[in-house]
């Protein structure tokens, strides 16, 4: 009757697809130094090769002659670090609040969750936009905008779950051994609360790659890294001439937060199997 | 209901005056001079004007005067002057609003009103093709960046196909007017709209989806069966009616999101909107007028906010009963 979570997720064929893409993006992320020792910003040919044509260039070169193949290897570590650090980091900062109004209700929780609706009322692309102009643009301001408006909806997740796991037995048992709040939160609280964490965490890095693609889109990426949102943003203005410059990074981004959408799923159904059952 | 609506109106009041505040905060990690930034930043501002502002949001007080001062100039709808567009920061945003409005209005139905019907479709053939059809769809949609798929649309429909335009919100110089013109508007609307629809229209399916399928499977659905009723008629009365609620709530949540997504479309299609105002003032670098656009959004968002909770009470007299 019952399955491991790691069979409940291979089961799930999309969540297989999912995994294979993102070992893949990893691979290219991982691989571009070495397959591509040069800069992806140099000029290696003729501008405007079309795709399938050369066999240096497989995928075409755009406006100013550069390898979209090379952009794209180059690409994937910057999407990949951007969505993993700006996801641990919005984590950092809405677990605790999470866990703190959850935990001690009342004028706290009523405080810490008018907080977490401002946050969610703002338009956060408009917010992230206007973090990232006057922050500067680079790695570091896209990650802490991207945090920063990413983390209600983990505050919301955590303040759920331990609001429901405060008043079980064991807790209790732990409040009358005398153990500290801080303690009580980590060790007794906070790891049953894992698993939804892991499967919006996921979801979440989806969102942050899309968030960092439609940045550096509008051309507030790094200007010292490639990255996929900035090769279509660059292929914009030749799009008449040139199809390819624009379609494969995109093509890219959206396999990638697919993947990443997939792996989601398979998560959710594999860590919380209750819930799975009730949406099918 | 009265109450209701003050306390509403109390509460996005509030907010509003948060977001004030944190503009404040945001125009002083700007780069450089707060007045050289209200100005639109060094070389642009001229000498004369720099000192106006100096003394008007008394840059030289401390801190809270100069808060207070920020508030009152915002609450009297002064949003500042941009001096790279020549204008008044608020006449520039009013100007390109009802373009916004337009595009959001439409692609906001669009989305609503497709997301339901393949969503419904969806819960009711759960399990066969048509359901892994559009949730494979509703998937794709859904990973898919705004802004690429409206370059697509644009080399598929306007540049190989020639149906659509791609560019602006009605023909330069094509001397339209009356019926016509809206037209001319309408086809140049599909495009823009339509793409900012489909991320949307995801988000319903999945949502209308998972609703229908919950809702189905309470007891007042067995009773209605039970009663006799035609599987269509409790589908659409007694199902449909009664999932929506949760979909109303998330399309008054989503406000925020098409408002950022409208940034995109605008800036790709040419869309003459706050949009596409916004993206004119980062490439430019004028914060002053970026921090405007930030501010009127935010202000249309919390605006949808309440209008949608109203709806929400109207359509639903049982959240009444429970606050």
């Amino acid at each position: 009757m019952r399955r491991g979570p790691l069979a409940a997720f291979l089961r799930h064929p999309g969540a297989v697809f999912g995994l294979l893409v993102l070992v893949l993006v990893v691979a290219a992320a991982l691989l571009a130094p070495v397959l591509y020792p040069t800069s992806p910003w140099r000029m290696v040919q003729r501008p405007f090769v079309p795709p399938f044509t050369l066999d240096r260039v497989p995928l075409g070169t755009d406006a100013l002659g550069r390898d979209i193949a090379a952009g794209l290897m180059h690409g994937a570590g910057v999407s990949l670090l951007v969505g993993l650090v700006s996801t641990l980091a919005a984590l950092l900062i809405g677990v605790p609040i999470g866990a703190l109004a959850g935990y001690f209700g009342g004028r706290i929780d009523d405080l810490l969750m008018r907080f977490t609706e401002l946050f969610q009322t703002i338009p956060s692309f408009a917010l992230a936009i206007v973090l990232v102009a006057i922050l500067q643009p680079a790695l570091s301001s896209l990650i802490l905008a991207i945090a920063l408006v990413s983390w209600p909806p983990v505050t919301r997740l955590v303040r759920g779950e331990v609001l429901s796991l405060r008043s079980r037995e064991y807790v209790q048992a732990a409040v009358v051994t005398g153990q500290t709040t801080f303690t009580i939160l980590r060790r007794e609280i906070l790891p049953n609360t894992l698993s939804p964490i892991v499967v919006l965490a996921s979801l979440m890095v989806a969102t942050a790659i899309l968030l960092e693609s439609s940045l550096s889109f509008l051309g507030l990426g790094d200007p010292n890294r490639m990255s996929w949102g900035f090769m279509v943003g660059a292929g914009r203005t030749v799009i008449r001439q040139a199809w390819w410059i624009t379609a494969f990074p995109g093509l890219v981004i959206l396999v990638t937060v697919l993947a990443l959408n997939l792996i989601g799923e398979g998560l959710n159904d594999a860590l919380n199997p209750r819930l799975s059952r009730e949406g099918r | 209901m009265a109450l209701f609506l003050a306390r509403r109106l109390g509460k996005g009041i509030l907010v509003l005056l948060a977001i004030v505040v944190l503009n404040f905060f945001l125009i002083r990690l700007a780069p450089g001079d707060p007045a050289l930034v209200m100005a639109g930043e060094a070389g642009a501002g001229d000498e004369i004007y720099v000192a106006q502002l100096r003394e008007k949001f008394g840059l030289d007080q401390p801190l809270p005067l100069q808060l207070g001062l920020y508030l009152r100039s915002i609450l009297s709808l002064d949003l500042g002057y941009s001096v790279r567009q020549q204008m008044p920061v608020g006449r520039l945003i009013l100007d390109r609003l009802p373009a916004t409005l337009l595009l959001t209005g439409t692609a906001f139905l669009i989305s609503l009103t497709l997301g339901v019907a393949l969503g419904a479709l969806a819960a009711r053939r759960a399990g066969r093709f048509a359901d892994t059809a559009i949730t494979a769809l509703a998937l794709l949609f859904y990973a898919t960046p705004l802004f690429w798929v409206s370059l697509m649309a644009i080399i598929v429909f306007s540049v190989r196909l020639d149906w659509l335009p791609a560019f602006g919100f009605e023909t330069v110089g094509g001397g339209y007017t009356g019926l016509a013109r809206a037209v001319d508007i309408a086809r140049h609307l599909v495009l823009p709209s339509l793409t900012l629809g489909l991320f949307f229209m995801a988000v319903y399916v999945r949502m209308t989806r998972a609703s229908m399928l919950e809702v189905a499977g309470l007891d007042f659905v067995k009773t209605a069966r039970a009663k006799g009723l035609r599987e269509g008629t409790v589908q659409r009365r007694h199902v449909l009616r009664n999932a929506l609620l949760p979909v109303v709530t998330l399309a008054g949540l989503q406000a925020g999101t098409l408002v950022g997504g409208a940034i995109l479309t605008e800036t790709v299609f040419a869309w003459p909107g706050i949009g596409r105002l916004m993206y004119e003032a980062l490439l430019q670098r004028d914060y002053n007028l970026l921090l405007g656009v930030f501010v009127v959004s935010s202000a249309m968002v919390l605006l949808f906010n309440l209008v949608t909770d109203v709806i929400y009470r109207v359509v639903d007299p049982r959240i009444e009963a429970a606050s």
